[in-house]
């Protein structure tokens, strides 16, 4: 074979591997969107429909009116955002804080702090739903998101903080310098100079804890009790319990849940692969 | 403020959420681990009781116990590997791939990785399906004397992929590697493109294959990728839990249990054995731990925590 024949050929066979993994990956989130859209008849079927040809918005709307446990799915979308936002807006700011304090600073329990967080992190947290659900309900915060967000709060930071540090080392410390020397105050330095530079670091960081919040299911599912306070993962799995069958509902909720996380990830998906693997990739 | 005390300061929030939310309630859950919690000490109105290893005890002696070790073990190890394998392939064909190809390929595989777990698990139970999945339809398009001779069997219709525990964890193995790989394949495309191209022109000019290459550059200079990657994979693959939560329908197949959801179910169907439920999270934790203990001690070194 000539090489000019054998470089097109490869090139078809690299291309028809993409098409295949591309195919892989999109098809089942293709399928849990299709699904809701399609009437029962094409649902309840042994045929392969590829296509909602009977296109219905019956199961959207009656998620979002009739909803589930009592509640229409919106209220559980709230408590999901309520929880995520609360988490991401004390989490940052606590992240960024310790973040600077270790990218900034050199000083005694500095190398133990970033040991902890990096030990810290091998925890599996679904080990401490147990502590944690009993102080909770010590706390008087059983039932209530508050008692999640402070949770979601835990769970997120030691990650965040790893992140973050890396993003703070990255900006230039003559810059905090120059500010200094023009008689900025160590407050003012950071607010002007440091956080605008870190800001993208900072999204990124904050999107990944929303991420983390919005999916949890398992604390969520110990610590709610009313369904009015349960967040849509357990709205979710709810659904298979009382209406284990109706799968045009269940896809309508599923997609409801998914798409705001895969706008976020493929917003913020170089930074969150730099972050993960900072430091492992070495130049 | 005196300039020393500046980091200390703003690690305080930081550390008393690490300290409070995560290293007491460890510590806690030790002592959890030797107790009996009843009821009514859950409500505040007795003191918990001393059991020593009573609860260990109970738990090993409990056949469910060595099944959801064996869940755990064998569904990490299979699910890691093949992830990682997985994820490598793609991460080197994205890097072989024209800029437009690789960013749709990107596209595609981030929307699989977005996916909530609770989400994941919905999605694959519905494409597993026994009367009306996916899965099964294509099953039964393979030329019967093929499926006869990879599975034994040419009918598929209503096969209940998610009645028996075998079943279930090949779902859950092609659900998690599903969700996962993408972010191993991005990761070593990420590391891919910080290697001079001049080595692979190298390797060409000298006529190597493409695993030689593969096995000559590319492998020992992603080591350390590699090393993240697959502690990342492990800590993630151990603790399954939502997907199997929902493949499950709850924790209701107690053979199909993985160690995770066996301590869930210990601690919170009724009646309520948190103590039970301490000791199995404990033993998880250690595995963990004690498999992961080495990868952390290489990645402290290789950080030198700059």
């Amino acid at each position: 074979m000539n090489p000019l024949a054998r470089k097109r050929l490869t090139r078809a066979a690299l291309n028809t591997a993409g098409v295949l993994v591309f195919l892989f990956a999109v098809f089942p989130v293709y399928w849990m969107i299709s699904t809701s859209f399609k009437a029962n008849d094409q649902i309840f079927t042994t045929d392969f429909i590829p296509f909602p040809t009977h296109f219905t918005l019956d199961h959207v709307e009656r998620v979002l009116t009739e909803g589930v446990a009592g509640n229409p799915i919106w209220v559980y979308m709230r408590n999901s955002a309520i929880v995520a936002l609360g988490t991401v807006l004390v989490g940052s700011a606590f992240a960024l804080l310790a973040a600077t304090a270790v990218a900034r600073f050199r000083f005694k329990g500095r190398t133990a702090f970033l040991i902890t967080l990096l030990v810290v992190q091998m925890i599996p947290c679904e080990a401490l739903v147990i502590p944690l659900f009993l102080n909770v309900k010590r706390l008087g915060l059983y039932d209530n998101l508050l008692g999640l967000i402070v949770i979601q709060v835990g769970i997120t930071l030691p990650f965040g903080v790893w992140m973050l540090r890396t993003f703070v080392a990255a900006v230039p410390r003559s810059l905090e310098e120059a500010a200094w020397i023009d008689g900025a105050s160590r407050f003012t330095t950071f607010r002007k100079v440091l956080f605008p530079l870190v800001a993208p670091g900072l999204v990124a960081t904050s999107i990944f804890s929303f991420i983390t919040a919005w999916n949890d299911l398992i604390f969520a599912l110990v610590l709610m009790k009313e369904s009015s306070g349960y967040t849509m993962p357990v709205a979710l799995q709810y659904f298979f319990g009382q209406r284990g069958t109706d799968w045009g509902a269940i896809m309508a909720t599923s997609t409801l849940m998914t798409l705001p996380v895969i706008a976020f990830f493929l917003l913020v998906q170089r930074r969150m692969v730099s972050g993960l693997v900072a430091g492992a990739v070495k130049g | 403020m005196p300039a020393w005390a500046v980091p200390y300061v703003l690690l305080i929030p930081g550390m008393l959420v690490i300290a409070g939310l995560l290293l007491y309630p460890m510590v806690q859950m030790a002592i959890i681990s030797f107790q009996d919690i009843s009821l009514r000490v859950i409500r505040g109105v007795a003191e918990p009781k001393w059991v020593g290893f009573g609860n260990y005890q109970r738990v090993l002696d409990n056949e469910i116990f060595w099944s959801a070790l064996r869940n755990t073990v064998v569904f990490a190890l299979v699910t890691v590997t093949l992830t990682l394998v997985l994820g490598t392939a793609v991460g080197v064909l994205l890097h072989r791939l024209s800029k437009r190809m690789s960013a749709f390929v990107i596209i595609g595989i981030m929307s699989a990785w977005a996916v909530p777990p609770v989400a994941q698990g919905t999605i694959w139970r519905w494409l597993f399906d026994a009367e009306a999945g996916v899965v099964n339809w294509a099953l039964n398009l393979l030329p019967d004397w093929l499926s006869s001779l990879v599975f034994g069997r040419s009918d598929w219709s209503g096969q209940p992929w998610l009645n028996d525990a075998w079943s279930v964890y090949v779902v859950l193995v092609l659900t998690v590697l599903w969700a996962s790989f993408p972010f191993v394949a991005v990761s070593v495309l990420a590391g891919l493109k910080g290697i001079p191209a001049e080595l692979y022109e190298a390797a060409r000019v000298d006529g190597a294959t493409p695993w030689r290459t593969f096995r000559t550059i590319t492998f020992p200079l992603l080591k350390p990728v590699f090393a993240v990657l697959t502690i990342l994979s492990i800590i993630w693959d151990f603790k399954v839990l939502s997907q199997l939560y929902v493949l499950l329908n709850g924790p209701t197949n107690r053979e199909a249990f993985n160690l995770s959801l066996y301590s869930y179910a210990e601690a919170f169907k009724a009646p309520p054995k948190m103590g039970t439920g301490a000791a199995i999270a404990i033993v998880l934790t250690i595995i963990l731990l004690v498999v992961t203990a080495f990868y952390t001690r290489q990645m402290v070194k290789q950080e030198d925590l700059a």
